[in-house]
């Protein structure tokens, strides 16, 4: 099970703020703080794992992300996931974004939180993996986006 | 009506959108809050507006502002009204925020019960998928109860893309409603073989997690599980299994057996490196399962951990941190093998990657033997003085504490050289962990009763140099270690060299800037010191020396009296009266030796933590019944409720027990100490109050190695512990040329024509080696009958434990999921009526093809179930005692239509609808299986196919009209697809091109 996904700048600001578990706000902007401190002191360099769940969880959890560019990447998994599949998804993820907004960057992500959700839920649905394959994501997200454009009156 | 359309239109031109809002945040930096309390105002005007448009925009800002950490729980009902809007726009706005902010707590949930369900059945496949997704994120039991039916249905949807989803929120609903589990899950088995890789997956995906909490349960599915392992391509498919496998093994050794070498083929077919890695893990999981059992696993293991090195030996940190973890599993059964890689775990030490090097220590931990644990040690000794930042060099010196102190200090041959080491470590600056060490100090010098001379003489350098170890404030930590020095030095002072000197060393008006704790410590040991000083001078017949001595006493004490901590004061005091009594008396030319260390008589036995809790609670004594009667209320309490109430009030005064006053509760300690007292089984004092020092054992054969005393201890950084490393080998080597010597003589006399076989490739094994000293650890004290473990309780508040329920059992009629039901009363028993045959059909639809055929059946039923939960036990039995498929495993099926017809023969287990109907044939094959099972199958094969084509029809039959105008091939046309099997090995760089 995925228990949260965030997605945070260099600086930790939140730009998608995903748990499949139920926090009070305030201890969910806490998590993010905390995790942005973990993962900001780590090279580049070092492996993409962290233990240390005293943040979700406990001792079953551990947080995997990606860094790209300005962007961290983090799941927050069990230990039913495999970890490099779950590095995998991230991936699965951030190309299915950069498709669907033809080249992704912050802004994007920042400006349509909305639709970054929307992408997310059809890779991931309540903490646990729906689809990893990318085309048939785009499609989905795509017939929805049609769907949606259909109904917004002609102006 | 026209002229509130135009209104609304125009309104929505001002009104800021999600983009406005964000942009007016950037350019609000300096006063942010200020802007958003703004915002929020007018997103409450904008949602008090009949537009649904308008306030489905300001739930999507909501949303956003949930992100920045507000809540929005107040906005809660707008959100329903947004979720329940006719456009499928607004309304994933609307889902999109309840999946955000709604929770078990939220009460309006109740009201979306039936707007989910319009959802769910709505001819939009995009509407149910939105409510789906957002049922996922808040379904609660109540919405879970009554919404089950109508997601189970859609497990059967035309549609792959509901199906998948449908079947991934069945797992919020078990857990939600556990009663659901039981009608619903011949469904979610048979989706584990749905033509649609994505629906196969998210089965997977369900199953393994409930089955990852209650594992037995879900033994019985192993071998369908087995058939999709070996037939699947799906790399996503196949880890999920290959981990459900690896939960499943230990509660089943046999079928650890058969997986060995389809995984084995895995490993070594398989590019993919998630994949491998699972396989290993598995693997590993199967052989700890094994342990014992079977011979020839070594291949097994000699692979795994091959393959693991290579991992390790990867530039890819994220393989090398994963290999160590999983070598870290083997080493828990299979500690030789990995040991043969200690060289590449102590590379990994220096890695620059913390997180990998705390996996290395981990490994150590588990890798040492009498052999190495020198030569480990000192490998990290020399890291702790490399070592950067307090936290790794903490996480060292505790795993050094670990590593040697583990299983009751087995692998240390040499205490000397251990003590030390415990030395040496106390020159870290500014470690957290000077309690560790000063405990490891007092434990070894307490039972390892040959090392006290040592450890004393070190502790007491130790004691002379405490200004080092004190002096500077960041250093706070390790002072505790004089804790230990001084309580050593104290209770064992026989041993010490110059008892005057150490005694001097402890009465340094330097102490006092000590912690209290500590100081409290020096005052109660000075006087064992004393004591023993004074012993010595008067059998020596130097009463002038004695006087001396108490005289040093009487003029350093009243330092101590005048400290600020409470126990150190009165401590002081009492005893600075004592030894003014004692001077006294020594004026007088009295003897006082012998009565001053009387005080001191006895041994300190050390006592098993767990001790105390382990004392068993003799027959026939309840401590929590009253001793006295319980005291009436109105002693305390006012009395007029009491007169009306009596009874009442006595009664609960018995239930309010364990709250009751401080009174109550110290009266209560008061008793339990009685009893205590007079408890035979409670650990009391010493034994043997007539004990002395002096007769401890054996102390003259220890060879100890001369250590200059008089020399001061080295400055930090001069690691002494070394010198035992060259000592030992030389010790070592001695040892092996004493044996060499003896082994030669005897073959000598055995017989010189005779070759031996094993004399070239003599290895040392541990046994072999002789430790320094006769060491006699002495084992901590028990209390007789003690219980022999305290079984944690399993966590009742576990929400997994509800959905630890029997799945082979068949249903009784008691256990259907409630079915729809309106909320208005009067029409809810038609309604009812109408739908329960639909999930009946539903559930038995397979065996409708022929009606005789069924009426049969239904004849059976009622005999066959029971045969038919012992024929499942037989069947799974019969699975794992056959030999695993021969290496090449089936070519990878066609996911699709076909996958049923082309299954493997040696699948036993078919779903349970086919055992039903064929069960009379299946007995009578029992005896030939071989035979007649293939014939027997094809026939099956055939039937099920037409079942299938007949479901669709059923099915298409079934929904509703709008629907399969829109998209009427669908169904056939996606099954010939196959899932693109994505090579996990290629890992794309981070920080492509695409974010900038």
């Amino acid at each position: 099970m995925i228990q949260a996904i965030l997605v945070f700048n260099n600086h930790g600001k939140p730009r998608l703020v995903r748990f499949y578990q139920r926090f009070p706000e305030e201890i969910q902007q806490q998590i993010v703080r905390e995790t942005f401190h973990l993962v900001l002191k780590r090279d580049d360099n070092i492996c993409n794992f962290l233990e240390g769940g005293s943040l979700i969880g406990g001792s079953d959890y551990k947080l995997i992300y990606r860094h790209y560019a300005t962007l961290y990447f983090v799941f927050c998994v069990d230990s039913s996931e495999s970890e490099l599949g779950i590095l995998d998804l991230i991936q699965v993820f951030v190309e299915t974004l950069d498709k669907c907004f033809e080249n992704v960057c912050e802004l994007d992500l920042i400006f349509h939180m909305d639709k970054v959700h929307y992408i997310l839920q059809e890779v991931v649905m309540g903490g646990m993996v729906l689809e990893t394959n990318m085309n048939e994501i785009v499609a989905q997200i795509e017939a929805q986006n049609r769907l949606e454009k259909s109904e917004s009156p002609q102006l | 009506m026209a002229l509130k359309m135009v209104k609304g239109s125009i309104d929505r031109m001002f009104d800021k959108n999600l983009q406005d809002l964000v942009r007016g945040i950037r350019n609000h930096k300096e006063d942010e809050a200020k802007y958003i309390s703004q915002c929020i105002d007018e997103i409450k005007q904008e949602l008090k507006q009949d537009n649904i448009a308008v306030k489905a925009n300001a739930v999507c800002k909501l949303t956003y502002l949930q992100m920045l950490g507000y809540d929005i729980s107040w906005a809660a009902f707008n959100i329903i009204e947004v979720m329940s809007a006719s456009k499928f726009t607004f309304k994933r706005i609307g889902y999109l925020a309840a999946s955000q902010c709604f929770h078990e707590g939220t009460d309006v949930i109740m009201l979306t019960t039936n707007q989910i369900r319009k959802d769910l059945s709505s001819p939009s496949q995009y509407d149910t998928g939105v409510a789906l997704t957002g049922l996922s994120c808040f379904v609660t039991p109540d919405l879970a109860r009554d919404l089950a039916n109508d997601i189970m249905t859609l497990m059967s949807h035309t549609k792959p893309y509901i199906r998948k989803k449908a079947v991934l929120i069945m797992y919020k609903v078990f857990l939600k409603y556990p009663e659901s589990l039981r009608p619903a899950f011949p469904r979610l088995k048979e989706k584990l073989e749905d033509p649609d890789p994505g629906v196969q997956s998210a089965a997977v995906n369900v199953i393994c997690e409930l089955a990852r909490r209650n594992p037995k349960n879900y033994l019985s599915l192993a071998p369908l599980f087995f058939k999709l392992m070996t037939s699947s391509t799906n790399n996503w498919v196949l880890i999920k299994i290959i981990k459900l496998f690896g939960a499943l093994t230990p509660l089943e050794p046999r079928l650890g057996k058969k997986l060995i070498e389809p995984l084995t083929n895995l490993i070594h077919s398989t590019s993919a490196m998630s994949l491998l890695y699972e396989c290993v893990n598995t693997v590993i999981a199967v052989l700890i399962s094994l342990s014992s059992g079977m011979p020839n696993h070594s291949a097994s293991i000699q692979l795994c951990v091959q393959k693991l090195r290579i991992l390790i030996e990867d530039s890819d940190q994220n393989l090398k941190y994963l290999g160590l973890l999983a070598m870290s599993k083997i080493l828990r059964t299979h500690p030789k093998s990995v040991q043969a890689h200690k060289d590449l775990v102590l590379q990994c030490l220096d890695d620059k990657d913390e997180s990998i090097r705390l996996r290395a220590l981990d490994l150590l931990y588990g890798m040492v033997s009498k052999k190495n644990l020198v030569e480990i040690v000192k490998k990290l000794m020399s890291h702790v003085d490399k070592a950067e930042g307090t936290t790794y060099r903490d996480e060292l010196l505790t795993k050094i504490i670990d590593i040697c102190s583990q299983c009751n200090y087995q692998h240390i041959t040499n205490f000397q050289w251990y003590i030390s080491v415990l030395v040496e470590l106390t020159r870290l600056e500014g470690t957290r962990h000077g309690h560790l060490i000063a405990a490891q100090m007092l434990d070894v010098a307490i039972r390892v009763k040959a090392i006290r001379k040592f450890a004393v003489s070190q502790m007491s350098a130790l004691l002379d140099s405490a200004h080092l170890v004190a002096s500077s404030t960041q250093r706070n930590g390790i002072c505790e270690v004089l804790y230990a020095a001084a309580w050593i030095c104290g209770e064992f002072s026989e041993h010490l060299q110059e008892p005057h000197q150490t005694l001097e060393a402890m009465l340094r008006p330097k102490v006092t800037t000590l912690p209290g704790h500590i100081q409290a410590v020096y005052v109660q040991n000075v006087v064992k010191l004393y004591a023993s000083i004074l012993q010595q001078k008067e059998q020596a017949a130097e009463p002038e020396a004695a006087q001396e001595v108490t005289q040093l006493m009487v003029d350093r004490l009243p330092q101590f009296v005048q400290s600020a901590d409470l126990e150190v004061q009165e401590r002081a005091s009492c005893i600075l009266q004592l030894v003014k009594h004692i001077q006294k008396l020594q004026a007088k030319d009295v003897p006082v030796a012998e009565e001053v260390s009387a005080l001191f008589a006895g041994e300190l036995n050390p006592v098993a933590p767990k001790a105390q809790k382990k004392v068993p609670v003799p027959e026939g004594l309840d401590l929590d019944a009253w001793i006295n009667e319980p005291p009436s209320d109105s002693e305390s309490e006012d009395e007029k409720p009491k007169a009306i109430f009596h009874d009442e009030e006595q009664r609960q005064a018995k239930q309010r027990q364990p709250e009751a006053d401080e009174e109550e509760l110290a009266r209560r300690r008061e008793a339990r100490k009685q009893e205590q007292a007079n408890n035979p089984f409670y650990i009391k004092s010493s034994p043997s109050p007539q004990k002395r020092y002096q007769d401890v054992p054996g102390v003259e054969h220890i060879p100890v190695v001369q250590i200059d005393l008089s020399v001061p201890l080295k400055v930090p950084g001069m690691p002494m512990s070394d010198q035992y490393v060259k000592l030992e080998e030389e010790r070592r080597h001695r040892q092996r040329l004493e044996r060499d010597k003896k082994r030669k003589k005897k073959k000598d006399k055995d017989k010189k024509g005779k070759p031996r076989r094993h004399g070239s490739l003599h290895t040392e094994s541990d046994d072999d080696l002789a430790p320094a000293q006769q060491v006699d650890i002495v084992t901590e004290e028990m209390p007789e009958n003690a219980l022999p473990s305290d079984e944690d309780d399993k966590d009742p508040n576990d929400p997994y434990r509800a959905l630890d329920i029997d799945l082979d059992k068949p249903l009784a009629d008691s256990e259907k999921l409630p079915v729809q039901k309106h909320r208005n009363a009067e029409t809810s028993k038609s309604p009812e009526k109408e739908d329960v045959p639909v999930v009946e059909k539903k559930v038995k639809k397979p065996k409708k093809k022929d009606k005789k055929h069924r009426e049969k059946e239904r004849e059976k039923k009622e005999k066959g179930k029971e045969a038919r939960v012992e024929k499942e036990g037989e069947d799974l039995d019969f699975w794992l005692s056959t030999t695993p498929l021969p290496a090449a495993a089936p070519a990878p099926e066609e996911p699709g239509v076909n996958a049923v017809i082309t299954a493997p023969k040696e699948e036993d287990e078919e779903p349970q609808r086919e055992e039903q109907g064929d069960e009379e044939d299946d007995e009578d094959n029992e005896r030939d299986p071989e035979k007649k099972s293939s014939k027997h199958k094809k026939k099956k094969h055939k039937k099920e196919k037409e079942e299938r084509s007949k479901d669709k029809k059923k099915s298409k039959k079934k929904k509703p009209p709008g629907d399969e105008a829109a998209e009427p091939v669908e169904n056939g046309a996606l099954d010939e697809e196959p899932l693109p099997v994505r090579a996990h090995v290629q890992l794309l760089p981070p920080g492509r091109e695409f974010l900038h």
